[in-house]
């Protein structure tokens, strides 16, 4: 709304010539097939179509592959077709094994679609894997690194070349190399640097951030009406009719634009002021001539409407929102979160969980303030442990225990050991003491304890601000208003850290917390004009909120970022991705 | 083959070989040395288990090495030419290699891998004499492709072509040795694609070794767990799945940790349980309430909520008696409470809830209580439309005087509004409430008494 920002903000480079490198090459692609037909969702039956030749555009995924063959059912009725899979972004070899195990190798070609970037709006871009989350971080599976690399490469050689890299995290590290060596192979040729620096950071770095409730207007909408590809479809609660409608949600949307980092608390006036502007806009016709009211007619009034339109839809959201937050108790949940942020009356916290599951409430949200309060208590006491355990696997089902494997896999929900504890203590007295000690004491036992340090990495960044302060939403001061000014998001807090110092020395005691992974590297070559272009890449993917703070921060220093992300992400998507109980 | 001999001596003693070297060489080469220590190690076993025959199979009489390797060449050919395609239905295990000389490819390449023990010994050599020396980035450099054969590519440049989806052979790599040379440089590329592939093409063929092998490669192991997982055989789990109770009965033997096998041996007996009560209850309350599904395969707490629903006065020696669930599977005091709170409002059987939280002491008084505070006690009644007078006992239970006015309000229990404004005095109050009342009901009636009353001592 009321951002002034710092007037030297640079511009954004154009994204859009990465969407028709794409669509040009999937069309060369599809012509080269004669008179393609239709393009069929792969779906696990039969194709009817009367074409003698079928094409599928698919994810390389072995289980996509093998729907192909049964609905490639008709080689068995004697009927002849040609076949052709495309993969996009890449193929990859263990899918044609299938197809050779099959039998299909031949009759079916294969060719690929190298689509990676999917420009989502002015400043995100996607690469549309969500699966990237769970293969890289629970399977331990590298296929999507090359691909990473591969993107980190077209971007690098249309808008490139950065002249500074920083990075957080194994996989970032691995797709630094990967990119690095696709560099060396191709020939680089001095170009205009409309990127300046990039960032690239995992996401098991910051488990917390997108486990939390988003209050963002955007993040919101994600969490309840959930955005497809920067698509969203209002059912007919809020359209108030008996229709759902698709809106495309990105700065095109004129009054989205303006609330979508918004806290929601500040929307609803915002909007109704916007309505009130509107009536007067609409007003003014009255008592014009006609040639004004020509003038009126033709130039002002089909915007005037356009912005009805949207206005009336994110009030219909807004007013949707309100009704199922105060149905599920949403300002008690929230309560909950800040304890445990803060961690201050867990008993409190573990008890409303518990009530939580046993109402059998939302599965996905009990386990969601699980996990967000083992890794805040740096894993959970061994009694309150099995308690809810037990307690979680009688209401939604004893399948969940691989759910729990799942979790305990990637440190989100852990027991405490024995020896642990000490953190505990360590947190405990380090409260009482000043910081200085506390360092101290951190050192000693952080060899001790390995898991998540939340607490300390709280403390040593600041991420909690004193809750006796009073925080005004509508003019935030600092990163936390995406959380009610509960919480900085730590991902953005390290970008934030990392730009200031413009390098990790500093922040070695965070980085050590962080289990390390962090690297930067400068290219003397590259210079730049683009310095505060910054590009940021989420891998396994970032959450509307930490894109909000970081349109925040870049206001506030003058920056401009471009998020890449290998998806979209929320606390539902993540821990979905995460079950374990369909087997 | 004969002929091949010096080529490959070359290629051992080149400065090629030692080309392939890595900015952290401590790491890689310590790597490296472990797959040569591991190798060593099982060819002695191999040889100790006197297990020839195996090793035989291993390396190129067996057809999986020639199918799965040959798809990759495949592959990466029919990108190139498409009108062969029709030929390609027809290669399968059995058929020889010579007929595909128009590859470019090279027989005596193809027993490459079979010269044995001779082979280690330049390659450790090698290994050695390069470690001492100093790794020059230019030599890193020269991957010409004037090469005669392409199954003369080094591991590295092997993965490097792949990588780019170029053809590459992988018959040379023959040798446990060399496959997992290939696989360690895979791993190194950090592409799950190519660790994948690697894995599949060179490495199925040694599965018995493989797992040994790989325990020392957890990236690797990562990925071939992760592929298997993928191209499981659904059919056959949907089999499984509906024979889940023989599948969990066995599962009981396996070695699930202590506290996980009490889970599933609860489940298993949950099961059991289900299919008694699927079947039993009266016919009437199932004709006034009819299931939506059927109670098998639901969670123990939804199982619980059916039996408070349709079983709930049933003696606990049925096995479909809500109490007898409870002592069964441990359910603890509150998520019991919950439970049948939730289902009993649901039948809107108040009286049934209030035995539930009535209890009794020693002097024969009763008294409410509730594992759960009663403010949520009267959050689930109201979910489930419970009356005003039902509603109204609930919110007097709550302890917190400002939280249950609060309720009061928001459930216009009027008695209790007016009777809290009464015991504080606040005239003002209670002045107020009079406005939120509905004209000439009883409400109004006793408020307007109460401000008349000449007997209470009001505070403003």
């Amino acid at each position: 709304m009321a951002h002034s920002g710092r007037r030297d903000s640079p511009e954004l480079p154009d994204f859009s010539l990465l969407k028709r490198l794409a669509r040009d090459q999937l069309i060369y692609l599809l012509e080269q097939q004669h008179e393609v037909d239709k393009l069929y969702k792969v779906e696990y039956k039969p194709i009817i179509s009367t074409s003698d030749q079928v094409c599928f555009l698919i994810r390389p995924r072995i289980q996509t592959v093998k729907w192909i063959y049964v609905a490639n059912a008709d080689k068995a009725a004697g009927k002849f077709r040609r076949y052709k899979i495309i993969f996009t972004p890449q193929k990859f070899y263990a899918c044609e094994a299938v197809l050779e195990e099959q039998g299909l190798f031949g009759d079916v070609t294969t060719d690929e679609w190298a689509f990676y970037l999917l420009p989502l709006d002015d400043d995100i871009i996607s690469l549309e894997l969500p699966e990237f989350f769970r293969d890289n971080f629970l399977a331990g599976d590298q296929r999507w690194v090359r691909t990473v690399g591969s993107a980190l490469h077209l971007l690098h050689s249309i808008y490139g070349p950065f002249s500074k890299i920083y990075g957080i995290g194994r996989c970032a590290k691995m797709a630094y190399e990967s990119w690095k060596e696709q560099v060396e192979e191709g020939d680089t040729k001095a170009r205009q640097a409309e990127i300046g620096n990039a960032f690239l950071i995992d996401r098991d770095v910051d488990y917390i951030t997108p486990l939390c409730s988003q209050v963002v207007y955007e993040g919101l909408v994600d969490d309840i009406f959930r955005i497809k590809c920067g698509c969203v479809e209002f059912g007919h609660d809020v359209t108030s009719s008996d229709k759902s409608v698709k809106v495309m949600l990105n700065s095109q949307d004129k009054v989205f634009s303006e609330i979508r980092n918004e806290h929601f608390s500040n929307v609803f006036s915002f909007l109704s002021q916007k309505a009130r502007n509107l009536q007067t806009a609409y007003d003014k016709r009255r008592g014009m001539d006609i040639k004004q009211m020509k003038t009126f007619v033709s130039e002002e009034l089909k915007g005037l409407k356009q912005e009805h339109r949207l206005l009336s839809l994110h009030i219909g959201a807004c007013e949707s929102i309100m009704k199922k937050k105060t149905k599920q108790d949403f300002q008690e949940l929230l309560k909950t979160e800040h304890s445990l942020l803060e961690g201050f009356e867990i008993r409190e916290c573990i008890s409303f969980i518990e009530e939580h599951i046993n109402r059998q409430v939302s599965m996905i949200e009990s386990l969601r303030l699980l996990c967000l309060l083992s890794i805040t208590e740096n894993g959970l006491l061994p009694k309150d442990f099995r308690a809810l355990k037990a307690q979680y696997l009688q209401s939604y089902g004893v399948d969940h225990l691989l759910t729990f494997a799942n979790l305990r896999q990637l440190g989100l929900l852990v027991e405490q050991q024995p020896g642990e504890t000490l953190t505990v203590m360590e947190s405990k007295v380090g409260k009482l003491v000043n910081d200085k000690t506390a360092g101290k004491l951190t050192d000693a036992f952080s060899s001790l304890a390995k898991k998540s340090h939340f607490r300390a990495l709280s403390r040593k960044l600041n991420l909690v601000p004193k809750s006796d302060e009073e925080y005004d939403l509508r003019v935030p001061r600092d990163m936390a208003y995406i959380f009610s000014g509960a919480y900085i998001p730590l991902s953005c807090k390290l970008i934030e850290q990392v730009l200031e110092r413009d390098s990790w020395t500093g922040l070695e005691e965070v980085t050590k917390l962080l289990n390390g992974h962090e690297f930067a590297f400068t290219d003397l070559r590259a210079k730049s004009d683009a310095q505060r272009i910054i590009l940021v890449m989420f891998l396994g993917g970032c959450t509307f909120s930490e894109i909000s703070a970081l349109r925040f921060l870049g206001r506030e220093r003058g920056y401009k970022f471009i998020v890449v992300t290998t998806a979209i992400t929320n606390s539902s998507r993540l821990i979905e991705a995460l079950l374990g109980n369909k087997v | 083959m004969m002929k091949n001999k010096p080529d490959e001596e070359d290629y051992w003693n080149s400065s090629k070989f030692k080309a392939f070297t890595f900015d952290d060489e401590d790491d890689e080469f310590s790597r490296l040395k472990e797959s040569k220590q591991a190798v060593n190690s099982i060819r002695s076993l191999v040889e100790e288990e006197d297990d020839e025959d195996e090793v035989e199979k291993v390396s190129w009489s067996g057809e999986p090495v020639g199918s799965i390797s040959w798809s990759v060449r495949e592959t990466a050919a029919s990108n190139q030419k498409t009108q062969r395609e029709h030929a390609f239905p027809k290669i399968n295990a059995s058929s020889p290699s010579v007929s595909r000389s128009h590859s470019g490819y090279s027989l005596s390449s193809l027993f490459k891998g079979k010269t044995k023990p001779g082979n280690f010994q330049p390659f450790t050599d090698s290994l050695s004499e390069s470690s001492v020396k100093l790794y020059a980035p230019e030599l890193r450099k020269p991957k010409s492709e004037s090469k005669d054969y392409i199954s003369d590519w080094s591991p590295e440049e092997t993965i490097h072509r792949m990588q780019q989806g170029k053809v590459v052979s992988l018959e040379r790599f023959r040798s446990l040795q060399d496959k997992l040379l290939l696989l360690d440089f895979s791993v190194r590329a950090h592409d799950g694609n190519i660790i994948t592939a690697v894995i599949l093409f060179t490495l199925t063929s040694i599965i018995r070794v493989l797992f040994r092998e790989l325990e020392s490669r957890q990236t690797a192991l990562r990925h071939f767990i992760h592929y298997l997982t993928e191209i499981r055989d659904h059919r056959l789990l949907l089999e499984l799945l509906s024979k889940r109770r023989d599948f969990l009965k066995s599962c009981l033997n396996l070695p699930f940790s202590p506290e996980e096998s009490a889970h599933v041996q609860d489940h298993y007996t949950l099961l059991e349980r289900q299919i008694i009560i699927e079947h039993a209850g009266k016919v009437e309350i199932f004709q006034k309430f009819p299931r939506r599904a059927s109670i098998l395969n639901m969670p123990l707490i939804t199982t619980l909520y059916y039996c408070c629903f349709y079983h709930y006065n049933e003696p606990e020696g049925t096995y479909s008696s809500p109490l007898n669930i409870r002592h069964t599977f441990r359910i603890s005091e509150k998520q019991y409470f919950v439970t049948v709170l939730a289902a009993r409002a649901k039948l809107k059987a108040w009286s049934d809830l209030d035995a539930l939280f009535t209890s009794r002491n020693w002097l024969g008084f009763t008294k409410k209580k509730s594992p759960l505070s009663f403010h949520r006690v009267v959050d689930i009644l109201q979910k489930n439309s419970a009356p005003t007078q039902v509603l109204q006992e609930y919110v007097g239970l709550v302890d917190d005087a400002d939280l249950r006015i609060g309720l009061a309000q928001k459930h216009k229990c009027h008695d209790i509004v007016i009777n809290t404004y009464r015991d504080l005095k606040d005239r003002q109050l209670l002045l107020g409430y009079r406005g939120k009342v509905e004209r000439g009901s009883a409400e109004e009636r006793k408020i307007n008494d109460l401000l008349d009353s000449p007997h209470i001592r009001w505070k403003n």
